[in-house]
């Protein structure tokens, strides 16, 4: 199908969009779309709706309306929202009580649009992607305590609760975390939320390379001094299509050096950020490297900017995440074609790619490297160069044929965003 | 002793032991294979001793190709599967069948790889919890997780239970530790789920798994993080006047910004029992006491136990110690850890709930306890894991009276009961098994039990591996769910508990 059709179909569907705004609303369209075998795209605001495969189906359920704060409790520190509410809502309500979601929810909307557009709790909980914090504090699915949801036959079922400790039944909730609405349409959602801290501060090393910088970021995360962030920016390769432009992307005071950027984030209160600053320079040895300190301000705008993958703002070209043991970071670059924007994130257990004049081909080869070194690779985002490829995700058979029996425990019709991960899921 | 109803005896499957057998000799090494009743006796029950029931047969496979060649011809057979790690469960996951093949993974008992540069540890699922630290701990770092039944318990256990420890509001329980497994499915398909990655792309069936009790898959190899042990640890013991006052305080210290390493509850009865049982050093005028854990930098921990300090006498603390070196920090948890054969010292035996309730409920819930030891006239102490609301209620009785064990039954599911009331959960790390199974549909309802059965058909169309167990069998909601415990002895009576 050629990229006229595709796009004619998305508009196809909105107008068969529907709002409900009650938890049995979800449940009768879906029970309705079981009996007549419709096909259903679930959205919330549409802020990810270009990650994965294209959809086709002739119905649209939006959980935008189903929206709202039900229950928060600082104290016992959680928060439980319908699934429409935004992420910018949730985070504003638990910064008057100096909490947060701390898996730092990205930020698709530069990415995609070019400005703010953070999406809603529903759909964080379908994508399950997280920032920076990651190899610290875990990912979504580490901060989902329980939650409602109709399933593919239009039943409403819940797991989990509002406690962090919890075996009571099947652990649903991770289950649902990152199946991109192919599960389940969520009804409601509890968060784990957590302390924001005090201040942050980045230890910036300056002028590394691939090849020392995931050093120094390993040896970082494997002293006790609790680092939160851990990223490498690169100031190579040169491409004309995907410029390495660190300077204009961050505009921050108190880097001392262009070049290179190698970040080390401490995060608590003022006096432990400094005396672990201390430690950690002592400990990676780097009395003979040019550093800088990001008080809190700056450093807290760096993350951000990190974060919500404003690096790519607006971005023409595919952008690719690949995920990593991070020991393997260094070789996989070296392997990469070497003209590709990326930053590591994670400590390197993370890379996130710009590629540009990218063939379904070249793709082909960085995911059978990717594979080869213990990872896995997602096409985050099309170019109009490469608008579509078979395979969005990675997967092999013998995870497809276990995931393929449990999407049909909960859907086994198929109508709930199929296609959306894998083909015949 | 409760009646518990399991799945039906498949007479087929006894009367064609010799056949069963025969074939599993073929597959294993032959001496791993036991089949004799005297061979089979030690196998009968797990930590849940009060249930007991032999295995048809009991076997040893050595790798990961012999597991998925006992259950795929036990697939293929219909025969019923009962995995089994150290044996140490709570709850009585691993509670044979008559008619069963009891699957033990002890001999997966090796560390596979050490991967300091990828902070995880690969191990064989047999291996004990704290073999992991041993095995890091001399670069100072750790697997954070730790039951505290850790020196025995198996890290495939673990995964199979969701295990937490004192430590889980700060650290997470197993399944925010874990980083994959290679697991055997009932019809053989070995999947490796997860890896050395930190994330996993497409559906979270690492995290399924985890806490599935042996339901859903066999656990043949377990890759885990590690942590770097952090600079200085102290510990608090802050008594106060009334219940009220610490669980007030509790509130405070979380409100107030800060996740201690570990904060437990121990009321009035507790204190006396462990403080007798191994002079720690409690406040004894105290109606309840807490233990506050803080860890990290040395600057960290000074600064925190400064603010606890300062939180604890605005909450009417009637006294308050701080942990001067390691040693008195260990002291300190002694008492707590002794809490189990403590209470052997008071009663002849006891049931120990395991209810997870939000923290703000926790005086509401133990005024119910009050109540209702007073209505049953039976004692009852407490411990609570009050950083993540895990509450562990001892009720003493004396089986010897009849009467009196049927009382302390119905006061135990009461207890759980209003746990659910408050909004929270059956149980928070024992697992279900076959304790609080009739209880599940005090949590949920019919749809969700059927979606969670129908998740379990996926995997094992034949329900064959380990059957009865987590999702009751009766329609009705039998009033039974708890740990028994006669003469003070467990089935491992030297085991530290909760």
């Amino acid at each position: 199908m050629s990229m006229v059709e595709k796009q004619s179909s998305l508009i196809f569907q909105d107008s068969n969009i529907e709002f409900p705004e009650k938890e049995i609303e979800v449940a009768n369209i879906i029970k309705k779309s079981y009996k007549s075998s419709t096909p259903v795209e679930i959205v919330g605001s549409g802020s990810k709706r270009k990650i994965g495969k294209f959809l086709q189906c002739e119905k649209t359920l939006s959980l935008s309306k189903l929206e709202g704060i039900i229950e928060y409790y600082p104290e016992e520190l959680y928060i439980k929202v319908k699934p429409g509410t935004k992420i910018d809502k949730i985070e504003s309500e638990l910064k008057k009580n100096k909490q947060q979601l701390a898996f730092e929810p990205i930020d698709f909307g530069f990415l995609f649009l070019g400005k703010s557009n953070c999406g809603t709790a529903g759909g964080q909980v379908a994508c399950n992607f997280s920032g920076p914090r990651r190899f610290k504090d875990g990912s979504t699915r580490d901060h989902i305590l329980g939650f409602k949801a109709v399933n593919g036959r239009g039943e409403i079922i819940k797991s989990g609760g509002t406690v962090v400790k919890n075996v009571t039944g099947y652990d649903l909730s991770k289950l649902i975390c990152g199946s991109f609405g192919t599960l389940v349409a969520l009804t409601e959602i509890t968060f784990k939320v957590l302390p924001l801290p005090e201040e942050s501060k980045t230890l910036v090393l300056h002028n590394l390379n691939i090849s020392n910088a995931p050093g120094y970021l390993e040896k970082a995360i494997s002293s006790p001094n609790e680092v939160s962030g851990a990223s490498f920016l690169p100031i190579n390769p040169i491409c004309t299509n995907c410029k390495m432009d660190i300077e204009n992307t961050f505009k921050l005071n108190d880097l001392k050096q262009k070049g290179s950027i190698t970040a080390i984030r401490l995060e608590g209160s003022k006096k432990s950020i400094e005396e672990r600053i201390k430690n950690l320079k002592k400990y990676l040895k780097i009395d003979n490297l040019e550093i800088s300190i990001l008080e809190t301000l700056q450093s807290e705008i760096f993350w951000k900017k990190i974060r919500n993958l404003e690096f790519f703002s607006l971005s023409k070209n595919n952008i690719l995440r690949i995920i990593i043991p991070p020991s393997e970071c260094t070789q996989l670059i070296y392997e990469l074609p070497n003209k590709f924007k990326y930053f590591l994130d994670w400590g390197g257990a993370a890379i996130w790619m710009e590629a540009c004049d990218l063939s379904e081909q070249m793709y082909e080869s960085i995911k059978k490297k990717v594979v080869k070194h213990n990872g896995y690779i997602t096409m985050i985002k099309y170019s109009d160069h490469l608008p579509f490829v078979e395979d969005v995700f990675t997967i092999n058979h013998v995870r497809f044929n276990i995931s393929q029996s449990i999407k049909k425990s909960f859907d086994p019709k198929r109508i709930l965003n199929p296609g959306k991960m894998y083909t015949g899921i | 002793m409760t009646n518990l109803s399991m799945p039906k005896i498949d007479k087929s499957t006894i009367k064609k032991k010799d056949i069963i057998v025969k074939n599993l000799k073929k597959i294993i090494n032959p001496e791993y294979v036991l089949d004799h009743k005297d061979e089979l006796k030690p196998f009968e029950t797990d930590g849940l001793s009060a249930y007991k029931q032999k295995p048809l047969v009991v076997v040893f496979p050595e790798n990961t190709k012999e597991v998925s060649q006992i259950l795929s011809y036990c697939n293929s057979e219909r025969i019923k599967v009962v995995p089994r790690g150290a044996g140490t469960g709570l709850s009585g996951g691993s509670l044979p069948l008559a008619d069963c093949v009891l699957l033990c993974l002890g001999k997966f008992n090796k560390i596979l790889d050490v991967d300091y540069k990828n902070r995880c540890v690969i191990a064989q699922p047999g291996v004990t919890n704290l073999s992991i630290t041993k095995a890091v701990e001399d670069k100072d770092f750790y697997y954070a997780p730790d039951p505290s039944s850790q020196i025995a318990c198996s890290i495939g256990g673990n995964v199979a239970e969701n295990s937490g420890g004192v430590h889980s509001l700060k650290y997470g329980t197993t399944t925010n530790n874990l980083l994959g497994v290679e697991a055997v499915l009932m019809d053989g398909t070995i999947a490796k789920l997860g890896g050395k990655t930190m994330d996993s792309e497409g559906y979270d069936l690492l995290g399924l798994i985890t806490g599935s009790e042996g339901l859903l898959c066999v656990i043949t190899e377990v890759t885990v993080k590690i942590l770097k042990k952090p600079q200085s640890i102290k510990a608090a013991l802050i008594g106060f006047p009334t219940i009220e006052d610490a669980g007030k305080c509790v509130s405070i210290i979380i409100s107030s910004g800060i996740i201690p390493a570990g904060m437990e509850l121990m009321d009035k009865a507790l204190i006396h029992a462990t403080d007798n049982f191994v002079k720690a050093g409690y406040p004894r005028d105290a109606e309840s006491m807490l233990i506050v854990e803080l860890d990290g930098t040395n600057a960290d921990v000074l600064e925190l136990v400064e603010k606890v300090i300062k939180i604890a006498k605005k909450n009417k603390a009637s006294s308050i110690k701080i942990s001067k070196n390691e040693k008195e920090r260990l002291k300190f948890w002694a008492g707590r850890k002794a809490a189990f054969p403590a209470c052997g010292d008071m009663a002849p035996d006891y049931y120990c709930m395991d209810g997870t309730i939000p923290r703000g409920k926790l005086v509401e819930v133990l005024k119910e306890i009050k109540k209702l030891s007073k209505k049953y006239n039976l004692p009852v102490a407490n411990a609570f894991h009050a950083g993540d609301g895990n509450l562990h209620p001892l009720i003493m009785y004396d089986s010897n009276d009849k009467k009196a064990l049927e009382k302390t039954e119905k006061f135990g599911a009461e207890i759980l009961k209003y746990c659910v009331k408050v909004g929270g959960v059956l149980t928070g790390e024992h697992g279900v098994g076959i304790e609080k199974r009739e209880l599940m549909c005090e949590m949920f309802n019919n749809t969700d039990i059927q979606q969670q059965l129908k998740i379990k058909k996926a995997l094992d169309s034949g329900s064959l591996l380990n059957p009865g167990k987590v999702y009751p069998i009766l329609r009705k909601c039998a009033e039974e769910g708890r740990v028994h415990v006669h003469g003070g002895k467990t089935k491992f009576p030297n085991i530290p508990r909760f």
